[in-house]
């Protein structure tokens, strides 16, 4: 019961693994849902594992009082409503605007042709960025890897996560802008948030001295 | 045949509605013992006329003209046309003046969220009767109405829409500052909200809106005065339902004192809430204090039928 029967939405992928090891610093038994990758409900743990972009829709909804999910999500999925309540530290990444190495063709293509076009997964995050800096940019939505785009003339810029800066170099990209920093957040239920008070806050200080 | 009808809107069919007129009538007896007479206004108003009461809070989601272009628009909320009420038909009445309604308001919608376009809300107000005794008989309302209808587990947070403003008042936090540090609240970002606290030294700014649960949450607060004279007035019944959350925020404008939200664990949104404005009358030319709220009568249903499926 280190959870005190709070439902956590655990971020499969790139901030599990640190997501885990703050649970076992917590004392929550994370034995099952380490070695078995293709069950997704851990109800003995008070665990629910999901694509890290879809832990505020649940968490949002109830299904689960608490998740753990990055800051680029949050800022993505603007609306939800959800308390964003602690930052985790970990899991840091930096949403850039790159594009392919030497001339900038996005700044030629804004010149000459008076828009720019850009792929990202982060629609909303790109349209504020380039709108709040004074540029037009036509927004293409893609699901898989952003990197492809620019190498394929769809557009001439990318925006997108990135930790390293490996995948990005070794497609020929460069940075061109730092857009927003990143690291996990713990968001609550806004319901939980009042019905569960007492364990959240718990929670929240356990994590604090973790 | 496929005849599409708009996004968040639906059709109710005689099952469903069977129970939602148990829910309404329901309502409605405890209603009329409390002497909230029930009162209809019309969907349709004068964008003029409510934008007087407040310019924000009417905010509505769909404007028309009229033949002779007049701007109308769909009513977003219940609480303006029953303020134009009291002050054109009610102008020389004694208060205090009780209401109460079951009518459609109309929001606008975010596209693939399964938001509703037209919601059915059961309310009353209560205009002409200070707090805390009349936010006290409002609250009282409020779970005679929610344990009328069957509700179970249901919560009430309480808080107070004007305590973070005097709590930056008297802690002398430039006005330059606050409407950063309002953004964070407003939008939940606790994060965000220690982010920008943090320059001023005030551990209170980051603690006080944070405090939830019962009456001890009070204490060392002296923005909660107001909160706590509440809560001396209450029935020990209705008492045990509140639920004290001093970083409580409620989206419209137009709220001046205490405010409220109502929770059910079967639910993860609140079924309704509400809260005093003590200005809002007064726009329109009848200054009296007041308060009401508004239950959210489909999402009661839900919380009804997940309490009864053990949610």
């Amino acid at each position: 019961m280190s959870l005190e029967g709070l439902k956590l939405a655990v971020p499969r992928g790139a901030l599990m693994a640190e997501t885990l090891d703050l649970l076992d610093r917590l004392g929550v038994d994370t034995g099952e849902i380490r070695t078995n990758d293709r069950k997704l409900l851990f109800k003995g743990a008070g665990l629910i594992s999901m694509r890290p972009s879809d832990v505020p829709t649940y968490v949002e909804a109830g299904a689960a009082d608490i998740g753990i999910t990055g800051k680029d999500v949050l800022a993505e999925q603007a609306e939800r409503d959800v308390y964003e309540l602690l930052d985790l530290g970990f899991g840091p990444c930096r949403m850039v605007f790159a594009t392919v190495e030497g001339d900038d063709p996005a700044a030629e293509a804004l010149r000459r042709l008076g828009v720019m076009r850009v792929a990202t997964k982060y629609p909303r995050i790109a349209a504020r960025h380039f709108e709040r800096t004074g540029r037009q940019a036509e927004i293409v939505e893609v699901k898989g890897s952003v990197e492809l785009a620019p190498l394929t003339g769809l557009v001439e810029g990318i925006v997108d996560l990135t930790a390293t800066g490996t995948t990005l170099r070794e497609n020929g990209l460069v940075i061109r802008e730092e857009i927003a920093a990143s690291t996990a957040r713990l968001i609550a239920n806004p319901v939980s948030h009042k019905l569960k008070a007492a364990a959240i806050d718990r929670l929240l200080e356990r994590i604090r001295a973790a | 045949m496929i005849h599409p009808i708009p996004s968040g809107t639906r059709d109710v069919l005689p099952d469903e509605m069977r129970e939602l007129r148990a829910i309404t009538e329901a309502l409605r007896e405890v209603f009329e013992a409390g002497g909230y007479g029930e009162v209809a206004t019309p969907a349709l108003e004068y964008e003029a006329t409510l934008t007087q009461g407040d310019p924000a809070a009417a905010d509505p989601a769909y404007k028309l003209f009229d033949e002779h272009g007049n701007v109308l628009i769909l009513r977003s909320d219940m609480t303006i046309p029953i303020a134009r009420v009291v002050a054109s038909r009610y102008a020389a009445a004694e208060p205090p003046l009780r209401f109460s309604y079951f009518a459609h308001a109309y929001r606008s919608v975010r596209p693939q969220r399964g938001q509703a376009r037209e919601m059915l809300q059961a309310g009353v107000e209560l205009v002409g009767a200070p707090g805390p005794d009349g936010t006290a008989e409002a609250l009282a309302v409020l779970c005679a109405g929610l344990d009328a209808v069957g509700l179970e587990n249901y919560r009430v947070g309480l808080g107070d829409a004007s305590l973070y403003p005097r709590l930056l008042d008297r802690l002398g936090v430039p006005a330059g500052a606050r409407p950063q540090i309002l953004h964070e609240l407003v939008t939940r970002d606790f994060v965000g909200l220690e982010r920008e606290v943090a320059v001023h030294g005030h551990d209170e700014l980051l603690r006080v809106p944070q405090l939830r649960g019962g009456a001890g949450v009070l204490e060392g607060v002296p923005e909660a005065a107001a909160l706590r004279a509440v809560y001396d007035r209450l029935e020990p019944a209705v008492a045990e339902r509140v639920i004290f959350d001093l970083g409580l925020i409620r989206s419209l404008g137009y709220y001046t004192g205490a405010i409220f939200e109502v929770y059910d664990a079967a639910l993860g949104a609140p079924i309704g809430g509400g809260g005093r404005y003590d200005d809002l009358l007064r726009r329109f030319g009848r200054d009296l204090p007041a308060c009401g709220w508004a239950l959210n009568v489909e999402r009661l249903h839900i919380a009804r039928v997940g309490e009864s499926r053990g949610a």
